[in-house]
């Protein structure tokens, strides 16, 4: 509870005995989460800080020592953190710039749909309750050269997964078909926001429809779709689960998380891997900045409200 | 008003169509695999040429299969009473009472709900080694607080703002308990958001991947997602497609059945936390 700690200088004399109980009530009720909270994540991440500047290999328990920054120093020298920094961008920008074209199509359809709105929505939901790993396997044998129908299809003589270009494209389809929906859903929250009225008024003054989602819908938007963006580019980021089910990174595919789990679980090496571990973290956390100024900028209107 | 043309009905059961055919396509084709009888199983075809139950026979006499079927069930039930009940009671205080630190939280919450999972993969996997967590439902209940608490915060204050409060202060007025107004006259009002929210954390629960091969090993504690990432096949002759399609239909029915049913408040969870979280 210590760490919500009443902001100094707040009318403390003035406070009656039923704001005081109101206050204690308050700490009380989000002890518990508060806890939990920091327990389960704060925690952990300092104990990777800790790991990350030790020797510390499962395998020779006996030469652990404190050696600094030196694991960070190998990790960022290493061409493979590098390569792999570069497969998780390639492979976020692409996912996050077609579900963003993809979801806002789906919201508006959901949005706007004349009729059956129930059952298209619903429809539209069900790769959001599917299983990543199930959906990763799908596609992972929909695109196999054998048994797969998708080569039979496009009429492939060759293996597409064992191609660098033919990886990423199942890879990316994968997580598109599966984070789609959920894109859509944010987007709608922002849909619904923009009045009909202003629609109407723009239509009888002559705008064409084009016209009026790029001057109405979209600006008036602007803060939803920060969100959505911000939510599934770091979601997209730290993508694990359809990569490993596909090729476990191989063909070039390697993603920063893949690598952190293999340094930590296959390589049992949980100094490399903690470095692995808190580098992610910190890119993460500098996405999720750039991120929270741009919506500083743009986010004034319909934003947190307490 | 809305006057509907032939044209725009027919334009709206196109794309109709188009969003049922992309969403559907990849279930359907796990399900069709899964059908297949074994020895077909690598024929390319979308739909089975030779139907066959050998596939789920097959699984649900292996261990593996059933007994993370029961993990899956059981952790991710006990993850979504712990994370919604503890976060039901902090939200009530965000959304109704006047404490400070409560924007401090609220963003506490947005910023873990970022972590990168990966990255508490490590320790936690020593530190459950260490303290005999590792393999068991605990260990992975716990690191699904990480991302079920905040989610639960998020949707739950956005419901809880919208309940008419009045009707608390005026059990108050009768004489009730803070506590009391909150079991007897808040709770019921609160319910069907509390489903909602719940639902969204069973859903993450059962998806979740990284924590589950990570920090189980058997058994004892590993979920479906994990275990068929690992399946062996149905005898050593044969491929597991087979038996990871059936064992992913298996798994699958019933999110779609929570989706199709619950549509309308997942919608309301996701799009109430987003917009006015």
């Amino acid at each position: 509870m210590s760490t919500v700690a009443a902001p100094a200088g707040q009318a403390r004399k003035g406070m009656t005995d039923r704001t005081r109980s109101e206050r204690k009530l308050g700490l009380m009720l989000i002890a518990p989460a508060v806890v939990l909270m920091i327990a389960v994540t704060a925690y952990p991440i300092i104990y990777a800080f800790v790991l990350s500047l030790q020797r510390s290999d499962l395998r020779f328990p006996n030469a652990s020592k404190f050696i600094g920054l030196d694991n960070y120093g190998s990790v960022l020298s290493s061409s493979l953190w590098w390569s792999d920094v570069f497969h998780t961008l390639v492979i976020t920008v692409a996912t996050v710039a077609i579900e963003l074209v993809l979801g806002m199509l789906l919201a508006l359809a959901m949005h706007r749909a004349i009729f059956a709105r129930g059952a298209v929505r619903a429809i539209a939901l069900i790769p959001y309750g599917i299983v990543t790993v199930v959906a990763a396997f799908s596609w992972r044998y929909a695109w196999e050269a054998d048994s797969g129908w998708i080569p039979h299809l496009l009429g492939l003589k060759t293996d597409p997964l064992a191609s660098t270009s033919g990886s990423y494209i199942a890879v990316i389809i994968s997580e598109v078909w599966k984070t789609t929906p959920f894109m859509a859903l944010l987007l709608l929250g922002g849909l619904a926001l923009v009045p009909d009225e202003l629609h109407e008024a723009a239509r009888v003054d002559g705008a064409t429809t084009w016209q009026r989602f790029w001057k109405i819908t979209i600006p008036l938007m602007k803060p939803a779709i920060l969100v959505a963006l911000l939510f599934r580019t770091l979601d997209a980021f730290r993508v694990f689960d359809t990569v490993y089910i596909f090729n476990a990174g191989a063909h070039g595919t390697e993603t920063v998380s893949i690598l952190g789990y293999n340094q930590l679980l296959n390589r049992l090496n949980l100094g490399l891997g903690s470095a692995v571990s808190v580098l992610i973290f910190v890119l993460v956390a500098i996405i999720a900045a750039v991120f929270i100024k741009g919506f500083g900028a743009a986010a004034a209107p319909g934003g947190k409200k307490t | 008003m809305t006057h509907v043309t032939a044209r725009e009905r027919s334009g709206w059961s196109a794309a109709i169509l188009l969003i049922t055919v992309v969403s559907l396509v990849p279930v359907l084709w796990i399900v069709s695999l899964s059908l297949k009888d074994p020895s077909t199983i690598g024929d390319g075809s979308f739909l089975p040429t030779k139907w066959s139950w050998t596939n789920y026979d097959g699984i649900f006499k292996q261990g593996i299969f059933t007994d993370a079927l029961r993990n899956s069930i059981g952790i991710a039930l006990i993850s979504t009473v712990i994370a919604v009940a503890i976060a039901a009671v902090a939200a009530y205080a965000i959304a109704r009472l006047d404490f400070p630190g409560k924007r401090l939280i609220l963003g506490a919450s947005l910023a873990i709900a970022m972590f990168p999972p990966i990255s508490l993969v490590g320790p936690l996997y020593n530190l459950w080694r260490n303290i005999g967590l590792y393999d068991t439902w605990p260990g992975l209940i716990l690191p699904y607080m990480t991302f079920a608490l905040p989610l639960s915060i998020f949707t739950l204050s956005a419901f809880f703002r919208e309940i008419p409060w009045e009707l608390e202060q005026a059990a108050q007025v009768d004489g009730a308990t803070p506590f009391q107004a909150f079991v007897k006259v808040i709770a019921p009002l609160a319910a069907p958001g509390i489903f909602t929210t719940g639902i969204l954390v069973f859903i993450f629960a059962w998806n979740d991947f990284v924590f589950a091969v990570s920090l189980t090993s058997t058994g004892a504690a590993q979920t479906v997602p994990a275990a068929i990432s690992a399946f062996p096949g149905a005898s050593q002759f044969t491929q597991p497609i087979g038996s990871i399609a059936a064992a992913a239909v298996v798994v699958t029915i019933p999110m779609v059945l929570i989706v199709l049913l619950f549509q309308r408040r997942i919608v309301s969870g996701l799009t109430a936390g987003a917009v006015k979280g």
